[in-house]
């Protein structure tokens, strides 16, 4: 892991809706699926961003504030500085892989779906968002060889309802060894208990709010009472931010 | 492995310095449980404050350097925080160490007024904070008059609760603000808080923090840190939990050797994880057994010119 910034330029910049872009940046990174970055723009602020495309190196931008917008306005030859990668990302664990992604929690599963699909793995995903133009990547995984369902809060597209319907519903038809996960605190929540009672290892990727992203300031803690599975005083920046839980050692 | 601090028996002489961690009695707990000999809790003040804006902390090539800039809740409710890390601390015997700042002289003795409701073990009196001046002027560690007032503030209403002191490295004389904050009532001396830096980043043409300056810690301070505790272990008789750039068990040790009876752990944790605990406790005992020596109380100012 790295702690200390390093330059690097845009290369393309694609929006995808009104309020979200694909930022891709020169050359690659050497980070594992679900690891993190902080981005920082001087005299503007430094946020964690996920690893949405591992080679080349891109990061996916929702604007939900003045940081977000502002990387929004980078264009092709500017600078981003970056630090990391850090913490610990997804371990791609048995054949059978289910993957679930709320929102913009879709882009740190889409590196771990080519890997899998590198290695010929079957993958389903199921994503989930408020309406059809908040599905993000969903053409992305198709182009990757998985299998995609969708669920939407309006029914604008996919499923009507919650995306852990389409992912109960899933779990009926199919045996997946490991379920995956990343979205907001509610939905991992209640993935959590899905996990539980279907007896089923699982992989979430928790959101925190972060300061030094180096594992000592403590303020990313996550809380026992999101998942009684965390160990006690759980950070996401640094243990995290994917959480492993397996009901047996690892075959 | 034990240490006595101020009559406050350690299981061992490892104790989580303040700032790492912050105050989430679960986080404290955690430590703790990874193998602290007592935690130090963050700082609080009088009032909430949220810090400094990030960026707040980046690692570099000799060591790490932060800007948090104090963030805490306020004291009132920093006291249920403590008194709940208390109650998971307690079964483990792990000492608590509260740790307290403020702007002035009296708001000092305030806080102090307020936090001993938390029963903490030990009160730890940041007066060497090296990145809010903005807001708070020079620390009070620059000056033993200061230094000392500020101990007397505490020192009235911690009751019979030790209280240990912080004190600042860029000092021309650290030896005789100890003396100072000792003839003040101090109990013990922590040394040294992070050392004023700055980094830059040439591509950027920035400093790196968002407030420009930040205290410099890891393998950088180390040295710096064994001069100040040196000099105070000759100014005075209280123990001293030395802190600052301690990464090994080695380094553990050359603290002791310049006169800490108990070490604080910060940085490391950035470098090793929270296993550091645990690691540098059996290289210290590797070494210890390796020399010969029966108990690591041994070890204590060895190094010091007599």
């Amino acid at each position: 892991m790295k702690g200390g910034f390093e330059i690097r330029r845009v290369q393309n910049t694609y929006r995808i809706n009104q309020t979200t872009s694909w930022i891709s940046l020169e050359g690659s990174i050497n980070a594992q699926p679900g690891q993190f970055v902080m981005v920082w723009l001087p005299e503007i602020g430094e946020k964690p961003f996920s690893i949405a495309s591992i080679e080349p190196f891109c990061i996916l931008i929702v604007a939900v504030g003045p940081f977000s917008n502002e990387l929004q306005r980078l264009s092709s030859g500017d600078p981003i500085w970056i630090k990391g990668p850090l913490g610990h990302g997804f371990e791609i664990d048995g054949e059978h892989m289910i993957l679930v992604g709320g929102g913009y929690g879709s882009a740190p599963l889409l590196p771990l779906a080519k890997a899998a699909r590198a290695k010929d793995l079957e993958v389903l995903v199921c994503l989930g968002a408020q309406n059809s133009a908040s599905i993000l990547l969903q053409d992305a995984f198709e182009k990757s060889g998985c299998r995609v369902m969708v669920a939407t809060d309006d029914g604008s597209r996919g499923k009507k309802g919650l995306v852990t319907l389409i992912v109960e519903q899933a779990l009926q038809e199919t045996i997946f060894d490991t379920l995956y996960a990343c979205g907001p605190v509610g939905m991992l929540k209640a993935l959590a208990k899905i996990c539980f009672q279907h007896h089923l290892d699982y992989q979430l990727s928790w959101e925190a709010h972060m300061r030094c992203g180096l594992g000592l300031c403590g303020s990313c803690e996550v809380s026992q009472s999101f998942d009684p599975s965390l160990p006690v005083g759980w950070l996401a920046c640094y243990d995290g931010p994917v959480f492993k839980h397996r009901w047996h050692p690892k075959r | 492995m034990s240490v006595n601090l101020e009559n406050i028996l350690l299981n061992n002489p490892l104790v989580l310095a303040s700032g790492v961690m912050g105050t989430s009695p679960t986080l404290l707990h955690r430590i703790a449980l990874a193998g602290a000999g007592a935690v130090t809790a963050k700082s609080c003040g009088p009032d909430q404050r949220n810090g400094h804006p990030n960026p707040v902390m980046v690692a570099w090539e000799h060591g790490l350097i932060n800007a948090i800039g104090l963030t805490n809740p306020g004291v009132e409710e920093e006291i249920p925080l403590l008194k709940e890390a208390r109650k998971k601390l307690t079964p483990h015997k792990i000492p608590l160490i509260a740790s307290i700042f403020a702007g002035t002289v009296d708001a000092y003795g305030l806080v102090t007024k307020a936090i001993v409701a938390a029963e903490p073990d030990m009160i730890e009196v940041n007066i060497s904070c090296p990145n809010v001046q903005d807001d708070f002027g020079l620390p009070f560690a620059a000056d033993r008059h200061s230094a000392a007032d500020v101990t007397r503030a505490v020192k009235q209403f911690a009751g019979k609760i030790p209280i240990t002191v912080k004190l600042a490295p860029n000092v021309p004389d650290i030896g005789r603000i100890a003396q100072a904050v000792v003839e003040a009532g101090a109990n013990a001396i922590t040394a040294i808080n992070t050392m004023p830096g700055m980094i830059i980043d040439v591509d950027a043409s920035q400093p790196v923090l968002f407030n420009s300056s930040g205290g410099i810690s890891g393998p950088a301070l180390k040295p710096i840190a064994l001069h100040c505790i040196a000099e105070i272990a000759r100014a005075v008789d209280v123990p001293i939990i030395g802190t600052g750039g301690v990464i090994t068990g080695r380094d553990a040790i050359e603290m002791m050797m310049a006169g800490a009876t108990a070490v604080g752990i910060g940085s490391a944790l950035w470098y090793r994880g929270p296993e550091a605990f645990k690691l540098i406790l059996s290289e210290m005992i590797k070494y210890l057994e390796k020399n010969k020596y029966r108990s690591v109380r041994e070890i204590i100012g060895k190094a010091l010119i007599k």
